[in-house]
């Protein structure tokens, strides 16, 4: 019955369905096969890349829950936790951008509130193809109006992340969505279906017919056919999902849950299984009672339905009824569909027939891993060697010509799209190196940032892994916040191919390394493979999520330059570091050489001072140097100043102007202070063993840089600011309205 | 004074107000469920901002259904204090407690920014604490918010004095740059004839706390308090109810009482 057809449609080796038989004794059906298949997707089962997740630390101070659980679990302190996780929603957000990336959004949303807290910020790490190709352009708009229309009627803010434009991406846009939530330290719920004899309830929205192998579907390449895999692409309603966050966290708050998971990738399936396996039960359900929007649906399709906004939920039979009355409160189904049994089975009945018996470990845990073959790729050999190229005679054009870059470009075209300061938490609006939530009541607060450069990932995958934990960090520091753990999405094409395997394996070490030397835990997260089309893979993009505790929210620095004649400090050292750079993509066409080097204990200790600085309220203004280098950092303090307050720096470095003004040398930062207090931070300095030194001083209406007695920048702020605020808007301007 | 804030299904700035009225301005506040009858015997009434019902049909087109709904138009006809922020100002104009409509933005993109709007009339229960011509910093937030009036209305409203606030510059020119949405004659917010129901799209409660940006948004709580508290002062003496708060950083759970 089941032939190789079936099997190649359900992305299953003769060798796993080998397996699976082994497993239950006999031949599945095929809705049992469906099963098998959905949970040991890659996307699922994690099956390339569990050898290698194991390298990252899990330990740490703060740590209260690490993977394994629908999100990672931080100790805030005054009986609070902070709920975290990201994913990726890359394969449906290229086939229907609105959808795609709203129920990106709708999903990690699911995955917070079901362990007890309530979303308080999203952020989003987006990748596209340049601007300049209608297609792309039409995948932003549709990604970007998916994200804003689910995330501002549910009522999240959307505070910050990332926004990315390059070739490899053309027909592999990225969407990682990350949201952070608040809860009780002692009320989190756990995904457990514990308790033989207690009820198991369906509770949401319907189920229909929509996102049937959603996760089979993005553990595989697109080829030509994309585009008729539209009918995988699962449908958003945000506003089923604000009433079943409200009612869930009621029901919770009075106590009548047992375990709770959402139906997310694989829906009913991995809750049903996942919840059983992880308590050591079974379950016994039946598919008749399923809540369900079309009629004459079958069991496979009842089973692996992807509809949105649908959580499975544990309770005490005689907990149902008030449960009940709570959904019913919200306008929610909520039916009780079958039973926790003890035989560790899931067994399914559909008009009175048994149509799945299959045991729960054999789905949820033995799902195949791989240690597949990994080999370093021809061209990285080529792509590292590199001739610096002559430098341009006019830098002072070059200039403009970088802070109208769209990867430089102001982003406020997307983030003014989405409700960022709904729950009034928002002190730290988007655009800056993190986002800051003030928490309701007490001193401290809650900084994040989301970061990635897939151009290092590139050129050198584990120095990539390594930048992008360090960089994140630094982004914390630069509010004053101590890192408190990481989830991570990363984002790579077909690992059965050993050059793919070999980016991923690197990434993954240089992030694991990372991690140790910050003392972080990483606390779950999400692997995307398989981001090709037609052959051609994305650039190994690993994304970073860190959440960093704000001691004194009082204290946290302005991203622009507040005032003027104030002094301008750098930290760090500005060194030739053109590799990898935006300044050679954007000016030479240029991917080549070397990331910029990353030392962990100089890193560490640059962050400290910035950190211990900013605590002693020394610092005005705060930013650190990354892409585009110092030039365009300096120009950026500028252009987040509530007044534009143009600087005149400095420079004596002895190395090429370009590389002074456009090179990505790592751990540097720029700290504005009044006179008095700048001198404070020069001892704060000294004392810590961090090179620090005057650069220069805020004020006017130019921009000036002076390298070596040579003025090598000099532009109004006005006319910078239009250039670097006109670019993206620039490509989507339309005949009518704005 | 006591405040009550509309829940409906989808209201997403429900707790936000409840927050600005009671912690930070201190005063009495609950919640009102939108399938009660009951208005608790609030002074005044707020409908918050958000996407009540997910504002499927159209924004506020089905919340006027809400059984709260009649009560509060009950209230408004018989002189209640009534303030709509945003989909609360939406929810109003379908349910005819205030004239004209909203259309889409005018770039058709939802916008969230702060902007400047014109203190235009600063004799009602909702602008006394302003100064004549007064610029507020206040956000705004919306998909909906380009309002509109045929010129008819637009002249009776102008004539009546009911356009309480208009987009401006920083400089509080009414300018057309300023008016990001594209609304008739840059109108933020009007009144009805009475002088009892305002309605506004930016969003008071997202600017009534130094550490958000702005404190511009408690001019309109603090007038509509100074109000209450001359009314109440005029008839019985009643003693305003200090409230003293404990803020968390979790809100309490809505639509339980």
């Amino acid at each position: 019955m089941i032939d190789e057809k079936i099997l190649a449609d359900h992305n299953l080796t003769r060798d796993e369905y080998e397996y699976i038989v082994k497993l239950i004794g006999r031949e599945p059906n095929l809705t049992e096969l469906g099963i098998f298949s959905v949970m040991w997707s890659e996307h699922c089962g994690y099956k390339s890349s569990k050898v290698y997740l194991k390298r990252f630390p899990t330990k740490g101070k703060y740590l209260i829950q690490g993977p394994g659980e629908n999100a990672g679990v931080l100790d805030l302190g005054d009986g609070l936790a902070v709920v975290f996780k990201i994913e990726s929603h890359n394969h449906p957000s290229y086939i229907e951008p609105y959808q795609g990336a709203a129920t990106g959004v709708g999903g990690i949303l699911r995955d917070i509130f079901t362990m007890g807290a309530r979303p308080v910020a999203v952020l989003d790490s987006l990748r596209f193809g340049p601007l300049d190709n209608p297609k792309n352009r039409a995948i932003m708009e549709g990604v970007v109006s998916g994200i804003s229309g689910y995330g501002n009627s549910f009522g999240v803010p959307t505070v910050g992340g990332e926004v990315y434009f390059h070739e490899c991406y053309s027909q592999n846009p990225l969407v990682n969505v990350c949201c952070v939530g608040l809860a009780e330290k002692d009320r989190l719920f756990f995904a457990r279906a514990q308790g033989v004899g207690n009820a198991v309830i369906y509770v949401g929205a319907k189920t229909g017919r929509d996102g049937i192998h959603g996760a089979t579907m993005a553990s595989a390449e697109f080829g030509k056919d994309t585009e008729q895999k539209r009918p995988n692409v699962q449908v958003g309603d945000p506003f089923k999902e604000k009433l079943l966050l409200e009612a869930c966290l009621e029901a919770m708050a009075k106590n009548l849950i047992v375990g709770i998971q959402d139906m997310g990738a694989a829906g009913l399936t991995c809750s049903t299984t996942e919840m059983a396996a992880k308590a050591g039960t079974g379950m016994e359900i039946n598919l008749d009672l399923v809540p369900q929007r079309e009629e004459g649906m079958s069991p496979y399709e009842i089973m692996l339905s992807e509809s949105q906004e649908r959580m499975l939920i544990v309770a005490e039979p005689d907990k149902v009824q008030e449960l009940q009355k709570i959904f019913s409160k919200w306008d929610l189904d909520a039916v009780v569909i079958g039973k926790v049994t003890d035989d560790g089975q899931l067994k399914a009945y559909f008009h009175g027939e048994l149509v799945i018996d299959i045991p729960v470990k054999a789905v949820v845990d033995l799902c195949p891993a791989y240690r597949r073959p990994a080999k370093t790729p021809a061209f990285i050999k080529k792509i590292s060697r590199f001739k610096m190229p002559e430098m341009p005679s006019d830098l002072n054009q070059v200039f403009l010509q970088m802070v109208a870059s769209p990867n430089l470009a102001d982003k406020e075209w997307v983030y003014r799209q989405y409700d960022h300061m709904v729950q009034v938490n928002t002190m730290v609006l988007p655009g800056a190196d993190s986002a800051v939530l003030r928490l309701k009541g007490l001193k401290k607060g809650l900084a994040m940032t989301l970061d990635g450069n897939s151009r290092y990932a590139y050129l050198n995958p584990r120095r990539g892994g390594q930048i992008a934990v360090a960089e994140a960090c630094r982004n914390l520091a630069c509010a004053g916040a101590m890192p408190m753990g990481v989830t991570n999405c990363l984002n790579f094409g077909n690992p059965e191919k050993p050059e793919i395997m070999w980016q991923f394996k690197e990434a993954v070490e240089g992030i694991a390394e990372a991690c140790h030397q910050f003392d972080i835990p990483v606390t779950g997260g999400n692997v995307s493979f398989y981001n090709e089309t037609e052959g051609k893979a994305i650039y190994p993009t690993p994304v970073l999520g860190i959440v960093g505790l704000v001691e004194d929210v009082s204290a946290v620095p302005s991203a622009g330059f507040l005032g003027n004649k104030e002094v301008i400090i750098l930290l760090g050292e500005n060194k030739e570091e053109l590799g990898g750079s935006e300044y050679l993509k954007l000016v030479f066409d240029e991917e080549k050489g070397q990331p910029p080097a990353l030392h962990f204990e100089t890193e560490k200790r640059v962050q400290e001072c910035c950190r211990q600085a900013i605590r002693q309220k020394l610092v005005r203004t705060a930013h650190d140097v990354s892409d585009g280098g110092l030039a365009v950092a300096l120009a950026e303090c500028s252009f987040k100043s509530p007044k534009k307050i143009g600087f005149e720096v400095k420079l004596n470095d002895q190395i090429r102007t370009d590389a002074l003004l456009f090179g990505e040398s790592q751990s540097r930062i720029i700290l504005v202070a009044k006179e008095k207090n700048a001198r404070k931070i020069m001892a704060l300095a000294r004392k810590l063993k961090v090179k620090a030194k005057f650069i220069g001083k805020t004020g006017g209406k130019k921009m000036v840089i002076w390298h070596k007695k040579k003025k090598v920048v000099d532009q109004t702020v006005e006319m910078a600011y239009n250039a670097w605020k006109n670019a993206i808007p620039g490509y989507f301007k339309i005949s009518k309205g704005e | 004074m006591k405040f009550g804030v509309v829940v409906f299904p989808g209201s997403n700035c429900d707790y936000d107000t409840f927050h600005a009225l009671q912690n930070v301005m201190g005063q009495e506040t609950v919640f009102l469920w939108h399938k009660d009858h009951d208005l608790q015997r609030v002074d005044g009434v707020v409908l918050p901002g958000g996407f009540s019902y997910g504002d499927y049909l159209r924004s506020g087109a089905i919340a006027r259904f809400s059984p709260i709904m009649a009560e509060v138009k009950k209230f408004a006809e018989a002189g209640g204090l009534v303030l709509g922020i945003c989909n609360g100002f939406q929810i109003l104009l379908e349910a005819g407690l205030l004239p004209g409509a909203m259309l889409r933005n005018k770039n058709l993109k939802f916008l969230c920014q702060h902007v400047h709007i014109r203190v235009e009339n600063q004799k009602t229960a909702f602008t006394n604490a302003a100064r004549k011509g007064q610029v507020l910093r206040i956000p705004i937030a919306h998909f909906d918010g380009n309002y509109y009036a045929d010129p008819e209305l637009l002249a009776e409203l102008e004539k009546n004095k009911q356009i309480v606030f208009r987009y401006c510059n920083e400089k509080g020119q009414v300018t057309e740059g300023a008016n990001v949405n594209g609304s008739v004659s840059n109108i933020a917010g009007i009144i009805n004839r009475e002088g009892n129901v305002l309605g506004l799209m930016p969003h008071p409660e997202r600017a009534s706390e130094k550490i958000l940006g702005s404190e511009d948004g408690r001019v309109i709580f603090q007038s509509m308090i100074n109000y209450l508290e001359k009314k109440a002062g005029r008839g019985k003496k009643k003693a305003t109810k200090v409230v003293k708060p404990k803020v968390t950083p979790l809100p309490p759970l809505i639509g339980t009482f």
